[in-house]
């Protein structure tokens, strides 16, 4: 590079020589030097920009180009990705808590017809009706000729059908894929599982619903497809399950009642291992609900959560609790059960008229007395008797998940009198479903704590608010056990497994007030082994009556509990519960009488 | 030394795009054999829920329980009673095979003295 000086040495000294300032000279190379060093920088500055416009100008083209080939393109399942195992979109299975199937998906097809694609819609329809008996000859030729382009034919087909229907071979004809709701047990558990239906249907693919029970309450996480492989897992036990409704079904049949239900529960975790409500319904083709007559009459009806009774004698076990966990009495205290007694203007009357004197609270207890609860009660007073009884969950809907527990909500007095505080004390007036009182009765099994009902598989025990003192629960399954071993529900021994309980009938209510006075609910609720309770166990039978003596016997020792004691003897050992010898009487003393 | 250099990466070049070529054509058999495999698994897993519906219904307690009363004769089996609990001290061990006698040691003698 050629530099030129900026004193250039005869360009000075002409200067000198005219007398001029050399200095200008050097401003003057220096200005000109200073204008060629910024128009390079300029140059260069302005490359540079132009690269970086060059640069970013491909860079949104590229995003651009990128965004218009996505949004033309159409849309393909990622191929390089990992297997979508996880994502299913079918809806989830149902298990028990061994894991055994209870709901499941079936692959299966739907049948449609396009009328105008059909080659030949006379032979087609009259072939069609022999394979489906059910569809009208004459109504299928009219739409098969007219004007529709599309009609559905059948919602599900067999295999065997839609071979048949191949072998048709009209192309008008197509299948749909569908997936069914399959319940691989039939009737079993079916008011917990409720039943699933379609709910928007395309010719691709329908999405199947939950209508009912357990497949409507979980319907979210059925559906979820990032739950398509990971099962729901109930707490029922198949195997329980099955052996329980087999045994109510026979009570319920021995009995001549119109219908029973018995609910098993876990009493330390909520769980309820069996739950059953006859008569029942077959899942795979749910029952329309009745609409004329009685609502509990269908077999859509799920007596253990949505039948609200007056559960009887079975309350007065709460009452006798709460008096010991007051510390108004113990369960040796003496209480007169003698009568006349008038609360708020009624007489309080005993069972058959009885009189059973003074009488111990655990007398009380064993011998069902009204008397003797409703003393305990007006001591008690009605605001505690109410603040318990809430306490237990029997003043509003059981947790239980199935969509129709939230209907089963308790019939409480509009005003919470002396005389309602006294008839409560025995059952009457306040009327809750078995599956409230399974739970009240797992508070005193359990040692105190308040259990909420659940269909979920737990892996703990609750651990509940504590709703009575643990001695006041001892007491109470004392007194329990004893109304089995020498009380009214005598037919409720099992033997080695120390069954406690307490019977309970109560008259049906008139539909227009009033109470029948030979249709009754009978109930027997039961623990086992009663010294160390695991299970709660809950039968009610609807109208029974035994017949096998001079009168009628409609009475829930007559009644419910045998059904209850087949069913412990069926149950528990598949529960996997020792049967315990208890001590027997002392070998060698026989009681003997004079006479 | 240019024109060499010209060659090499003209070879280069060719043998990329040839490698090229052939991954993409790799990549895309790769990907209809993934599509293919899968199908296949899709295929498989509707067979296996098919089989556990099967599995399920032939397994339902109403069918195991007549099977059970169909075939009483021959199995005997009816349902679990709490007298069938035992205890694990109650089950005998299995007898223990005698050992095999190897040396066999005369303990009579009578035939020593004739």
């Amino acid at each position: 590079m050629i530099r030129t000086p900026l004193r250039p040495l005869a360009r000075i000294l002409d200067a000198r020589e005219k007398g001029e300032n050399p200095d200008a000279i050097e401003r003057e190379n220096k200005r000109i030097r200073h204008e060629q060093m910024r128009d390079a920088s300029r140059q260069r500055a302005e490359g540079r920009l132009l690269v970086l416009g060059v640069f970013f100008f491909c860079a949104f083209a590229v995003i651009s180009g990128r965004m218009a080939m996505m949004a033309t393109s159409d849309p393909t399942e990622p191929r390089g990705a990992a297997v979508g195992a996880a994502i299913s979109a079918a809806r989830a299975d149902i298990v028990d808590r061994n894991g055994n199937l209870l709901a499941t998906n079936f692959e299966t097809h739907a049948l449609y017809a396009q009328p105008k694609h059909l080659v030949d819609p006379v032979g087609s329809a009259k072939k069609l009706v022999g394979i489906f008996p059910d569809l009208k000859e004459d109504r299928l030729i009219r739409t098969f000729t007219g004007k529709r382009k599309f009609l559905w034919l059948k919602k599900k087909i067999s295999p065997e059908q839609m071979q048949a229907v191949h072998e048709i071979g009209d192309p008008g004809l197509m299948f749909a894929p569908r997936d069914m709701r399959l319940y691989p047990n039939g009737t079993l558990a079916a008011h917990v599982m409720g039943g699933a239906s379609y709910g928007k249907e395309g010719v691709d693919a329908a999405e199947v619903i939950g209508v009912a029970g357990a497949e409507k309450f979980f319907d979210d996480y059925l559906r979820d497809p990032a739950n398509g492989n990971k099962p729901l897992q109930l707490s029922l036990d198949l195997t329980v399950q099955a052996a329980s409704e087999r045994v109510l079904y026979g009570g319920m049949k021995l009995m001549n009642a119109k219908g029973a239900t018995s609910v098993l529960m876990d009493v330390y975790t909520g769980e309820v291992i069996s739950v059953v409500s006859l008569p029942t319904f077959d899942p795979n083709d749910r029952p329309r609900p009745a609409i004329v007559g009685d609502a509990s009459d269908s077999p859509l009806f799920n007596r253990a959560v949505q039948g609200v009774y007056e559960l009887g004698s079975t309350f007065k076990i709460f009452a006798a609790t709460q008096a010991i966990d007051l510390g108004l009495v113990n369960a040796e205290t003496i209480i007169d059960t003698a009568g006349p007694m008038k609360v708020g203007g009624f007489r309080i009357g005993e069972f058959r008229n009885k009189n059973y004197g003074p009488q111990s609270v655990t007398g009380i207890i064993v011998h069902s007395s009204n008397r003797g609860t409703g003393r305990l009660a007006l001591q008690i007073g009605a605001k505690r008797q109410k603040e318990f009884l809430k306490s237990l969950g029997f003043f509003e809907a059981t947790p239980f998940e199935i969509v129709e527990a939230s209907g089963g909500k308790p019939l409480l007095p509009k005003k919470w009198t002396e005389l309602s505080s006294v008839t409560i004390s025995y059952g009457h007036g306040l009327s809750s479903s078995p599956m409230h009182l399974a739970a009240g009765y797992a508070a005193i099994a359990n040692g105190g704590r308040k259990v909420k009902p659940t269909l979920v598989k737990q892996y703990g025990p609750q651990l509940g608010e504590r709703v009575m003192s643990e001695r006041a629960a001892s007491d109470g399954r004392m007194m329990l056990r004893k109304v089995v071993s020498e009380g009214t529900a005598s037919f409720g021994e099992v033997p080695g497994y120390q069954v406690g309980g307490k019977t309970g009938t109560a008259d049906k209510p008139k539909p227009r007030g009033g109470y029948y006075d030979d249709k009754v609910i009978a109930t027997f609720a039961s623990m086992f082994p009663a010294h160390d309770p695991k299970y709660v166990l809950i039968v009610t039978l609807d109208e029974p009556v035994e017949t096998s003596g001079d009168k009628p016997r409609r009475t829930a020792g007559w009644t419910a509990v045998p059904v209850a004691a087949e069913m412990i003897r069926r149950v528990a050992p598949l529960l996997g519960l020792r049967p315990t010898v208890e001590p027997g009487a002392p070998i060698g003393i026989t009681l003997t009488s004079s006479n | 030394m240019k024109t060499v250099l010209y060659i090499l990466t003209t070879c280069a070049v060719i043998g990329l795009a040839f490698w090229a070529y052939r991954e993409n054509y790799a990549t895309q058999q790769a990907f209809s054999d993934t599509a293919k495999l899968r199908v296949s698994i899709r295929n498989a897993h509707s067979r296996l829920a098919v089989l556990r519906a099967e599995w399920a219904y032939q397994n339902r307690p109403d069918r195991l329980r007549d099977l059970a009363e169909i075939n009483f004769e021959r199995l005997g089996l009816l349902p679990l009673h709490p007298d069938q609990f035992g205890q694990v001290d109650q089950v005998a061990y299995p007898p223990q095979p005698l050992l095999p006698i190897t040396n066999p040691v005369d303990v009579s003698n009578m035939e020593a003295y004739p």
